[in-house]
C-alpha cells in the first residue's frame, strides 16, 4: 500500500485530520492514567491479609464499665464460645482494616526518641489469650504466646504494653532487620523492650498510618490479660455461619451487659467498608474509560463516514480504473492507521506528562512504561474497529459512480 | 434574521439525524460527568460558616522535642495540649475564643426497653456555640461561669431532641451521658457546618451534625475522651490534662487585619516565653484562617479532585469530537454556503447561521447533560462516602450546567463556522 496519496489527501483535509489525531491523543493520555489508577486501587483492594478473613466475625463492645472489664471479659468469652458454630473466640484492642489504629513508635535500637528516623510507626495489636486461634494467624518462625505470656501482659500507663515478648509480621521483620533473622532480636520503645519470639504471615494494619501503603504490614502482636482496652471480640466459625454468629454474638453481649453497646459484623463486611472508597473510584474510572472510548470510536465513525460520502466520486473513479474493493478498504484502513499512529504518539507523551503532574500534586507513583504501549495498541485497535463500517461502505461504491456528475 | 438561522439550523440538524444525535449525546455525556464531579467538589470545598469564616482563626504551635528538628522544615502541630490550650484561652487576647474537641458519648434513653447508643459529643468552652453561630430552638448555651464550675449542663441537637423527647421543649430536663446526668440548657435548631471544621479527620465529618455539646471541664469530669489524641512522648492518656498529648483545638475570633497581626505577635511571644522556660524547643507558629485551615487539612479528598480532573479531560475529548463532526458537516455543505453567499449573504450571516446551529447542539447537550448529571449524582448518593447524601444539584449548578454546555458548544462551533464563512462562492458554484 502506498502511503503517498493518502498523505496528499490528508494534507488537503488538514483540520479534520488534526482533530482526529487530537481526540485520539487525549483519549490515549486519559486512558493510560485512568487504567494505571485503577491498577493501583485494585492492588490495594486485594492486599493479602493472613488471617481467616472468610470465617471471622467481630463484635465491638463500647460503653461498658472499665473497672469491671477484667472480670467480664472471661464471662463474655465463655458465653460467646457457647454459640453454635463458634470454633474460637478471643478479644483484641483493634482489628485489621477497622480504621481504629493503635500506633506506637518502636525502634530496633535502644535509647532512640520517638521522632528518630530509625524508629518505625507500628500498629500494636494487643491480644487476649486464644487470639492466634480466633484470628487464624499463620506462624512462620518461633512460637506463639503461652499462658504465662498472656498472664503477664498488661498495659502500662501509656500506649505501650508492659511485656517482654512480641510477635511481628514477616514484612515488618524484614524492614526492621534486613540482614539478620528476626527471632531473638529486641524492639525498644520509651522505657520498654520486647523480644521477638515469633514471626507470622503478614497481617494488615487497621488503617493507612505511618509510612502509608508500604507500611500496611507494620504490625506487631503483644499478649495481654483481660482489661478495658480489649473491646474487639473476634469469633471464628465456618464462612457459612459467620453472619448468624455475628448477629447472635451481638445479642449475647448486649444481654450480658445491658448498659453497653455491642455491634457485630463479619470481617468480610469490615474489609468491604474499608475499601469502599477505592472500590467506587475503580467503578467510576472504568465507567469513564468505557464511555470515553465509545465517544472516540463514534467520533471516528462519524468523521470517516463523511469523508467517504464526500469522496464517493473519487472512489468510483478509482474503482473504474481498476482498483479492487480490497484496495479501497485498505486505503481507509491505512489512513486511519496513520492518523491513530500520530494520535497515540502524541498521546503517550501527554500521558507521561499527566503522570508527572499527578506525581507532583497527588500521592501517585510513576507509571510503569508498559502502560503506554498497551494504551497505544488499544486505541489503534479501536480506530481500526471504528473505521471498519465506513471503509466497507466506501468499498461498496460501484464504479458507475464515476460517471455521475456530483 | 435569527429566526431564519434557527429554521436553517434545525433543518440541517434534522437532515443528519444520526450525526446530530451523536454530537448531542457526546456533549451531554461530557457535561454530565463534569457537573456531577463539580457538584461534589463544590460540596466538599464549601464554606462551613458563610459570613463568619473570615473572622475565625486557628492558632498552631509545636511542643515537640528538639530531636530531629530542622528549623524551617517543620510544621506546627494540628492540636494543642491542655496546658497550652488553657494558657492561650485564659490570655483572652482575641475578642472571643473557644476550645473544642470531639468525642463520642454513650446516650441512655429513659424509656424502658430502648437500648443505649453512641452519639458524637463536642466538648467546648462557652464561646464556641455563639462563635459558630449555632441557632437555638429552645433555651441557650452555657456561660463562662458554667465552664469554670464544671456544671453538668448540655446543649443537644434537634435530632437528638426528637429522638429522646419527641421534639418537645426539653430545657430543664436531664439526659444521661456515659452514666451521668446532665441538665439540658438548650436545644439547637439545625446546626451542621459542612464540613465539620472543628474536628480533625475532616474527611469523615459530613453528616447530620453532632448530638450533644458539653462544657469541656464537665465532659472531662465524666471521662469523655477525645477521638483524636497525639502524644510527643510516652504518656498516660488516662490523664490528658497533664500528659504530653495534643487533643484540643483553639478557635479565635479576630475581626480585622490589625487584630490578626496582633494575635500573631502574641502567639510568637508566647512560644518565645515557653522556649525561654525550657518547655518548648521549636519556634514555628501558624495562624491560618478557617478556609486556609481546611485547605491545609486536605478537606477535599484527592480522589474527588482527580475525578473532577478526569471529567474535564473527558469533556475536552467530547468537545474535540463535536468540533470534528460539526466541521465535517459544514464542509459537506460548501455548495449550499456558496449558493447563499452568491445570493448576497454576508460572511457574518454565514458565521451566525453556523453558530446558531452549534448553540442548538449545546442547549440540547445541556438538557440531556442535566439528566446525566442527575443520574450521576443519584449514583453518588448511593455511595458509602459520608458526604454522599448531600450531593444534590442546586439552582446555581443548574445554571452552570447550561453555561458550560453553551460555552463548550460555541467553542466547538467556532472553527467550523469560521471555515464555513471563508468558503469562496465561485468555485462551489462552478463545480455543479
Amino acid at each position: 500500500m502506498e502511503i503517498g496519496p493518502i498523505l496528499a489527501s490528508l494534507r488537503k483535509h488538514r483540520i479534520p485530520a488534526l482533530l482526529i489525531v487530537l481526540e485520539i491523543a487525549l483519549a490515549c493520555a486519559v486512558l493510560c492514567n485512568a487504567v494505571f489508577m485503577v491498577g493501583g486501587r485494585m492492588n490495594e483492594i486485594h492486599l493479602p491479609n493472613a488471617i481467616d478473613e472468610q470465617g471471622i466475625s467481630v463484635v465491638t463492645l463500647n460503653g461498658f464499665d472499665p473497672e469491671r472489664a477484667a472480670s467480664e471479659i472471661p464471662r463474655n468469652l465463655a458465653a460467646l464460645r457457647g454459640i453454635a458454630g463458634v470454633q474460637a473466640a478471643a478479644v483484641l484492642n483493634t482489628m485489621p482494616l477497622s480504621d481504629n489504629g493503635w500506633n506506637g513508635n518502636l525502634s530496633p535500637k535502644q535509647g532512640t526518641e520517638a521522632t528518630d528516623h530509625s524508629s518505625l510507626n507500628i500498629n500494636l495489636y494487643l491480644m487476649g489469650e486464644g487470639g492466634d486461634k480466633a484470628l487464624g494467624l499463620r506462624l512462620q518462625q518461633g512460637r506463639m504466646f503461652d499462658g504465662e505470656d498472656y498472664a503477664n501482659g498488661t498495659l502500662g500507663d501509656s500506649f505501650l504494653p508492659e511485656t517482654h515478648v512480641v510477635i511481628v509480621s514477616r514484612s515488618l521483620a524484614r524492614r526492621l532487620w534486613p540482614q539478620a533473622p528476626a527471632l531473638g532480636q529486641k524492639l525498644y520503645g520509651d522505657k520498654f523492650w520486647y523480644q521477638v519470639v515469633g514471626v507470622v504471615d503478614d497481617v494488615l494494619r487497621p488503617n493507612k498510618a505511618g509510612s502509608g501503603l508500604p507500611g500496611m504490614y507494620d504490625t506487631a502482636f503483644f499478649p495481654m490479660r483481660p482489661g478495658d482496652t480489649l473491646n474487639y471480640y473476634v469469633l471464628r466459625s465456618t464462612p457459612a455461619d459467620r453472619e448468624r454468629v455475628a448477629r447472635q454474638a451481638e445479642d449475647v453481649l448486649g444481654k450480658l451487659d445491658p448498659g453497653a453497646v455491642a455491634e457485630g459484623k463479619s470481617f468480610v463486611d469490615i474489609r468491604g467498608k474499608y475499601f469502599s472508597g477505592a472500590q467506587s473510584m475503580v467503578w467510576m474510572l472504568a465507567l469513564v474509560c468505557v464511555v470515553m472510548l465509545a465517544v472516540t470510536a463514534f467520533g471516528i465513525v462519524g468523521l470517516t463516514s463523511f469523508w467517504v460520502a464526500q469522496r464517493r466520486r473519487q472512489i468510483g473513479i478509482r474503482r473504474a480504473v481498476g482498483a479492487r474493493r480490497g484496495h479501497i478498504l485498505s486505503y481507509f484502513r491505512t489512513e486511519n492507521f496513520l492518523l491513530s499512529g500520530a494520535g497515540v504518539g502524541l498521546g503517550m507523551v501527554l500521558a507521561f506528562g499527566i503522570n508527572l503532574y499527578l506525581m507532583q500534586h497527588y500521592e501517585m507513583d510513576r507509571m510503569p512504561w508498559y502502560y503506554l504501549p498497551v494504551g497505544a495498541i488499544t486505541l489503534w485497535l479501536l480506530g481500526q474497529l471504528a473505521v471498519y463500517g465506513p471503509a466497507h461502505r466506501a468499498a461498496a461504491v460501484p464504479p458507475v459512480e464515476a460517471t455521475r456528475s456530483g | 434574521m435569527f429566526g431564519y438561522y434557527l429554521q436553517l439550523a434545525l433543518r440541517s440538524l434534522g437532515r443528519h439525524c444520526v450525526l446530530t444525535t451523536l454530537m448531542v449525546l457526546a456533549l451531554a455525556l461530557g457535561i454530565g460527568a463534569c457537573i456531577t464531579t463539580l457538584t461534589v467538589l463544590r460540596l466538599l470545598s464549601g464554606d462551613p460558616l458563610p459570613g463568619r469564616s473570615t473572622q475565625l482563626y486557628y492558632p498552631q504551635i509545636d511542643p515537640y522535642p528538639k530531636e530531629g528538628y530542622v528549623p524551617g522544615q517543620s510544621k506546627p502541630q494540628e492540636n494543642l495540649s491542655w496546658v497550652d490550650a488553657m494558657n492561650l484561652l485564659q490570655a483572652h487576647h482575641a475578642s472571643r475564643q473557644a476550645l473544642v474537641a470531639l468525642g463520642s458519648a454513650k446516650i441512655e434513653p429513659r424509656q424502658a426497653g430502648r437500648r443505649p447508643f453512641f452519639g458524637d459529643a463536642v466538648m467546648a468552652t462557652a464561646d464556641f456555640l455563639p462563635m459558630a453561630g449555632a441557632p437555638f430552638r429552645y433555651g441557650s448555651g452555657w456561660s463562662a461561669a458554667d465552664d469554670a464550675s464544671g456544671a453538668r449542663v448540655a446543649v443537644i441537637a434537634d435530632f437528638l431532641n426528637r429522638k429522646l423527647f419527641d421534639g418537645a421543649n426539653s430545657v430543664g430536663r436531664t439526659i444521661r451521658l456515659n452514666g451521668h446526668d446532665f441538665r439540658v440548657v438548650g436545644v439547637l435548631g439545625h446546626f451542621s457546618p459542612q464540613p465539620r471544621f472543628y474536628a480533625l479527620n475532616l474527611g469523615r465529618s459530613y453528616g447530620d451534625g453532632d448530638a450533644v455539646f458539653l462544657p469541656l471541664r464537665a465532659a472531662r469530669a465524666i471521662e469523655l475522651g477525645p477521638n483524636s489524641v497525639g502524644c510527643w512522648e510516652a504518656a498516660d492518656i488516662g490523664h490528658l490534662e497533664t500528659a504530653a498529648c495534643m487533643w484540643l483545638g483553639l478557635w479565635v475570633e479576630l475581626p480585622d487585619a490589625a487584630a490578626v497581626a496582633g494575635y500573631r505577635r502574641f502567639l510568637d511571644g508566647y512560644v518565645r516565653e515557653q522556649i525561654a522556660q525550657g518547655r518548648f524547643h521549636r519556634s514555628d507558629t501558624a495562624l491560618p484562617s478557617l478556609m486556609e485551615w481546611l485547605r491545609t487539612e486536605h478537606v477535599v479528598p484527592d480522589d474527588v479532585r482527580l475525578q473532577a480532573g478526569l471529567a474535564f479531560g473527558f469533556l475536552l475529548i467530547c468537545v474535540t469530537n463535536t468540533i470534528g463532526l460539526l466541521l465535517a458537516k459544514c464542509l459537506r455543505r460548501s455548495r449550499e454556503i456558496g449558493v447563499r453567499r452568491a445570493l448576497g449573504a454576508t460572511r457574518t450571516a454565514i458565521f451566525g447561521q453556523f453558530m446558531v446551529e452549534a448553540a442548538i447542539v449545546g442547549l440540547a447537550g445541556g438538557v440531556l447533560g442535566l439528566l446525566f448529571a442527575e443520574c450521576g449524582l443519584w449514583g453518588i448518593r448511593h455511595q458509602p462516602a459520608e458526604y454522599a447524601g448531600l450531593a444534590r444539584l442546586d439552582l446555581s449548578m443548574f445554571a452552570i450546567t447550561f453555561a458550560v454546555a453553551l460555552v463548550s458548544a460555541l467553542i466547538a462551533g467556532l472553527l467550523p463556522a469560521w471555515r464555513a464563512c471563508v468558503v469562496a462562492p465561485a468555485p462551489q458554484l462552478k463545480n455543479s
